[in-house]
C-alpha cells in the first residue's frame, strides 16, 4: 500500500488502523477484495518508524487500538506528494521490445504476441466493464472504474497500431 | 451446424466491380452463431465487416455462399419473402440510429410490430414494454430530436426487438457515443445476452467487442482470428488500476 495514501487519510483526522482499512475499501469496491490488511498494518508501522505518524493507545472496555496522527514531517510530505504530478507507468518499453527481439532473432512473429496481448486485454476489459456495471451511477468505485477501462482501450489501440506496424514492415521489409 | 446453432454462413464471398477494378469484401467467410451466443467481428473499417452483417441480415446478398437463419437458406429468397424474414426474424441495430425524426420513441418502436401485422393495441402494448425495459419509460412521447444519442440508441434497440427476433445485428452501435452513452448501450446488450438473445456484432470499439462470448477478428475480407473471451483472465482489477498489495 502506498505510503502517502494512509498519511492522507491519517490527516483527515486521527484513526485506527481498521478505520483506515474500512475506508480504502469502500473507496476501491471490488478492487478492495485485493487489498491486503496486514500490508496497511505494515505499511502504518513503517510511518510511524520513519516519524511521519505518531501512535496513541486508546483504551475500551474490550480492548486496546493504537490511534494513529499525522506528525509535522508526515504533513509536510501529505503536501508534497498532493503537488507531485508522476503518473503511474505502464511498460510499454518492454513490449515494445519484446517485438523488436522475437523479430530480430527470429523467435516468434511479433504479430501472434500482438494478438495474444490483444486477447489478454479484452479479457480484462470485459472484466473491468463488467464491475463498472455493477456499480450504481457516480459512485466513487465507478469513477475508478472508467479509468481502467479508458487506460485498457488506449493500450488497445496502441496494439492495433503495433499489428499495423508489423504487418507493414513484413510487406516491405 | 450444430442444433442450436440459429445464423449460419458458409464460404461467403461478395465481389464489388470487374477485372482489375475488382474488390473482394467479403473472401470466403464461415460463421456459427449458436442461440444466447454473443459474436462480435471487430476489424479496421473497410475490412468487410460491414457487407458482412448486411449480408448475414438479408439487406444485401452474397456473391457466392450461403446464409442460413434457424435451418432455412435466406440467401435465395425472393425479395417479398426476404423483406418478411427481415421483419420478423432479425433485428438491425446502425450506428447512426435509424429513426424516423417525426415519430416519437414509442411509435418508432411499435411501427416494426405494426409493420409485422400485429394489432395496433398489441403493437403498442409491446412498445411500452420495450421502452420500459430499456430505460426511456418516461421517454416514450419525445421525438428523437428530444433525446440524447445513447438514449436514441436505446429506442433503436428497442425497436429491433419488437417482433422478438430471432437474431439481433448491430453494426457499430456505439460509434456515435460519447463514454456514459457507451456504458449503457453495454448494460443493455448484457441484459439481452443473460435474457438469451443471440446477438452479432461488427465493430471497432474494443469495449463493445469485449462484451461478446467469441470475438472474431476481420482483415481484408476473411476472418483471421478466433477466440473466446469468457474467462481465463490472468490480470487483477487492482494490478490495471496501479494498486500495490
Amino acid at each position: 500500500m502506498n505510503q502517502e495514501v494512509l498519511l492522507a487519510l491519517v490527516a483527515k483526522e486521527p484513526s485506527h488502523g481498521y478505520q483506515l482499512l474500512a475506508r480504502l475499501r469502500q473507496a476501491l469496491g471490488p478492487l478492495g477484495a485485493e487489498l491486503n490488511p496486514g500490508q496497511v498494518y505494515v505499511t502504518l508501522g513503517r510511518l510511524e518508524k520513519s516519524g511521519l505518524v505518531a501512535s496513541e493507545t486508546a483504551d475500551t472496555k474490550r480492548s486496546t487500538r493504537k490511534v494513529y496522527v499525522l506528525t509535522p514531517a508526515g504533513q509536510e510530505r501529505v503536501a508534497e506528494w498532493l503537488a507531485d504530478v508522476n503518473w503511474p507507468r505502464p511498460g510499454l518499453v518492454e513490449f515494445h521490445l519484446k517485438l523488436v527481439a522475437a523479430a530480430a532473432a527470429g523467435l516468434a512473429d511479433p504479430l501472434t504476441i500482438v494478438d495474444a496481448q490483444r486477447r489478454e486485454l479484452l479479457r480484462r476489459l470485459r472484466d473491468a466493464q463488467r464491475a463498472a456495471m455493477a456499480e450504481p451511477d457516480r459512485s466513487e468505485v465507478a469513477l475508478l472504474l472508467e479509468g481502467v477501462v479508458l487506460r485498457l482501450q488506449a493500450d488497445l489501440r496502441w496494439l492495433e497500431a503495433c499489428e499495423k506496424s508489423w504487418t507493414d514492415r513484413r510487406r516491405d521489409p | 451446424m450444430n442444433n442450436d446453432t440459429v445464423l449460419a454462413a458458409r464460404g461467403l464471398r461478395k465481389d464489388y466491380g470487374k477485372g482489375e477494378a475488382l474488390v473482394r469484401a467479403v473472401d470466403g467467410v464461415d460463421l456459427d452463431a449458436s442461440q444466447g451466443e454473443t459474436v462480435a467481428v471487430m476489424g479496421p473499417s473497410g475490412c468487410g465487416k460491414s457487407t458482412l452483417l448486411h449480408i448475414l441480415g438479408g439487406l444485401d446478398r452474397p456473391t457466392d455462399g450461403e446464409v442460413w437463419l434457424a435451418d432455412r437458406r435466406i440467401d435465395r429468397l425472393g425479395e417479398r419473402d426476404l423483406a418478411r424474414m427481415r421483419r420478423t426474424d432479425v433485428g438491425f441495430v446502425f450506428q447512426a440510429f435509424h429513426l424516423m425524426d417525426e415519430l416519437t420513441a414509442v411509435e418508432n418502436v411499435e411501427l416494426s410490430a405494426l409493420l409485422a401485422g400485429h394489432a395496433a393495441r398489441v403493437a403498442r402494448r409491446r412498445a411500452t414494454d420495450l421502452l420500459e425495459r430499456v430505460g426511456l419509460a418516461d421517454r416514450a412521447g419525445f421525438l428523437p430530436s428530444a433525446l440524447s444519442g445513447g438514449q436514441r440508441q436505446r429506442v433503436a434497440i428497442a425497436r429491433a426487438l419488437s417482433n422478438e427476433p430471432l437474431v439481433v445485428l448491430a453494426d457499430e452501435p456505439t460509434g456515435n457515443l460519447d463514454s456514459a452513452s457507451t456504458l449503457d448501450v453495454l448494460q443493455l446488450f448484457e441484459d439481452l445476452h443473460e435474457a438469451g438473445q443471440t446477438l452479432v456484432v461488427v465493430t471497432h470499439d474494443a469495449r463493445i467487442a469485449a462484451t461478446a462470448d467469441r470475438l472474431i477478428t476481420m482483415r481484408d475480407g476473411a476472418f483471421i482470428d478466433e477466440t473466446r473471451l469468457t474467462g481465463g483472465t490472468t490480470g487483477r482489477l487492482g494490478d490495471l488500476a496501479g494498486m500495490d498489495g
